[in-house]
């Protein structure tokens, strides 16, 4: 149990499977954010659109990320394969899909209540000067939105982060999937466990620490 | 004298209940009109009904000769010809004061940066703003939220005015510094519907005053009849009400 040689061994190891990580988990929350806004806009529309974004919703809180990943990555190949196509995904494609899936249906439910938490009076202000419903909400509704859900959004930027460990089981290779190798080789699990549960540690309180700056830029 | 605003057998429920129950009224060019009556009477839903905040159940309202309540009306061109000040001022909070005036025109691509910034610059200038221009909203009084709010109104050169009680929200001691804003504005000639509790300002100010009361205008006249000779019992029942308290 030697905390300090594990540490000089695994620590490349896991700055690149932190690589990985971040990679991941930026993109699809950058991918989550576009499509998370737009489920919540049409789960508040008033047409047929809304039970769309409601039954995908439904369906993603509804069932386990590890269920959706290996899902994604064995089952529906087993399908399209069934059906003609040769379609592979890769861990990495997979592993994006899951997590933008996940962050989009949360983020929707997160951009619904703060669209949902502005005050009425302000749709009406914008629409009495006559701002059509997508000016307004453009303009005046998401911006006021936007600084609502900041506190959510960066709750959801660490739950995504933490969930893309899940998909190590399919051999991503991120922190998650680095250490696990080298325990295999190593047998060190305490010393490379502790020095991972470190790195997530860290990486998640540098980012919080970012987001509280930036929180407070952009209040009203 | 056509109306420049006309209100034909107007009514409207919210899912059974009836809040207005048959109005109609001709409002001419230049005429400010106040509204009183009971709270619940259903004033707030008829000024709404105006520039159709709130969609009329049955009847039918022209705007210089326009139906507005037809189907295929272009509703956001006709609203910015009607500009509507809210009790609770609903500036937008993300935006300066000014970025408040300038927003709506330049959305709406009516003017071009420089001509909104002027005319925002001129409206506030006009409300007594001007120093608070590059200010964010939260940083006024309620008073001068409301006058910015009566700015950023006018910014879309509206015909019509539509104001619901606009200083209910205020202390007492920024009452005078909104009314007399409006007080200007009516003798530039806009033509307003002010819905009130100051009866100050509908005497000083109105050149007719509809008392409305379970959803239907009682009686109207002009404010030297209506606040010495009322004739209807509801009428005087509420105006002793008021102007005893
Ligand atoms: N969106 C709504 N849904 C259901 N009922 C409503 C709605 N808006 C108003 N009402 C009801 O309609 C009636 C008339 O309301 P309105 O706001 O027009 O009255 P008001 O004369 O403006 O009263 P106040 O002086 O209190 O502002 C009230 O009974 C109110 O509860
Ligand atoms: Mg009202």
């Amino acid at each position: 149990m030697n905390l300090g040689k594990v540490f000089s061994e695994v620590s490349p190891l896991l700055f690149k499977g932190v690589q990985v990580t971040l990679e991941v988990t930026i993109l699809s929350l950058l991918i989550a954010f576009m499509l998370g806004l737009v489920l919540s806009l049409m789960g508040l529309s008033k047409t047929p659109l809304r039970w769309i974004s409601k039954i995908y919703v439904g369906i993603i809180r509804g069932t386990p990320l590890m269920v959706q990943v290996f899902y994604l990555y064995f089952a529906i190949p087993q399908l399209l394969q069934f059906l003609g196509f040769d379609v592979r995904f890769t861990s990495f494609t997979a592993g994006l899909i899951t997590l933008t899936l996940n962050a989009s249906a949360y983020m929707s439910e997160i951009f619904r209540g703060a669209i949902l938490a502005v005050n009425s009076g302000q749709m009406e202000a914008a629409r009495s000067l006559g701002l059509s419903r997508g000016q307004a909400m453009r303009k005046v509704i998401l911006p006021q939105a936007m600084r609502i859900c900041l506190p959510s959004l960066v709750n959801q930027f660490i739950i995504t982060l933490k969930d893309s460990s899940i998909i190590s089981v399919i051999g991503f290779a991120d922190i998650m999937y680095q250490a696990k190798i080298y325990v295999g080789r190593s047998m060190q699990a305490f010393a490379t466990y502790t020095w991972v549960a470190i790195f997530y540690l860290v990486v998640i309180t540098i980012l919080t620490q970012i987001a509280k700056i930036v929180e407070r830029k952009v209040q009203i | 004298m056509t109306a420049q605003i006309k209100v034909d057998n107007l009514h409207k429920y919210f899912g059974k209940l009836e809040v207005l129950k048959g109005i109609n009224i001709e409002i001419f060019k230049g005429e400010v009109v106040c509204v009183i009556g009971p709270s619940g009477s259903g004033k707030s839903t008829f000024l709404r009904c105006l520039n159709r905040l709130e969609e009329p159940t049955e009847g039918d309202i022209s705007v210089d000769g326009k139906i507005i309540t037809n189907k295929d009306a272009n509703i956001n061109k006709i609203r910015t010809n009607i500009g509507m000040v809210f009790q609770q001022f609903n500036l937008f909070p993300h935006l300066s004061v000014k970025k408040n005036i300038m927003m709506a025109p330049l959305e709406l691509k009516l003017k071009t940066t420089e001509q909104a910034e002027n005319k925002a610059l001129e409206l506030l200038k006009r409300v007594g703003l001007l120093d608070k221009a590059d200010v964010m909203p939260r940083q006024l009084s309620g008073g001068q939220q409301q006058r910015v709010a009566i700015a950023r109104a006018l910014a879309m050169e509206p015909a019509i005015m539509l104001f619901d009680e606009p200083t209910s929200a205020l202390d007492p001691e920024m009452v005078g510094e909104v009314l007399s804003v409006m007080k200007e504005l009516a003798s530039m000639g806009m033509t307003m519907v002010v819905v009130t509790h100051e009866m100050g300002f509908a005497k000083d100010a109105a050149d007719r005053v509809l008392f409305m009361d379970e959803g239907i205008i009682m009686e109207e006249a002009p404010p030297s009849e209506m606040f010495t000779n009322p004739k209807n019992p509801r009428t005087i029942e509420f105006l002793n009400k008021v102007l005893s308290a």
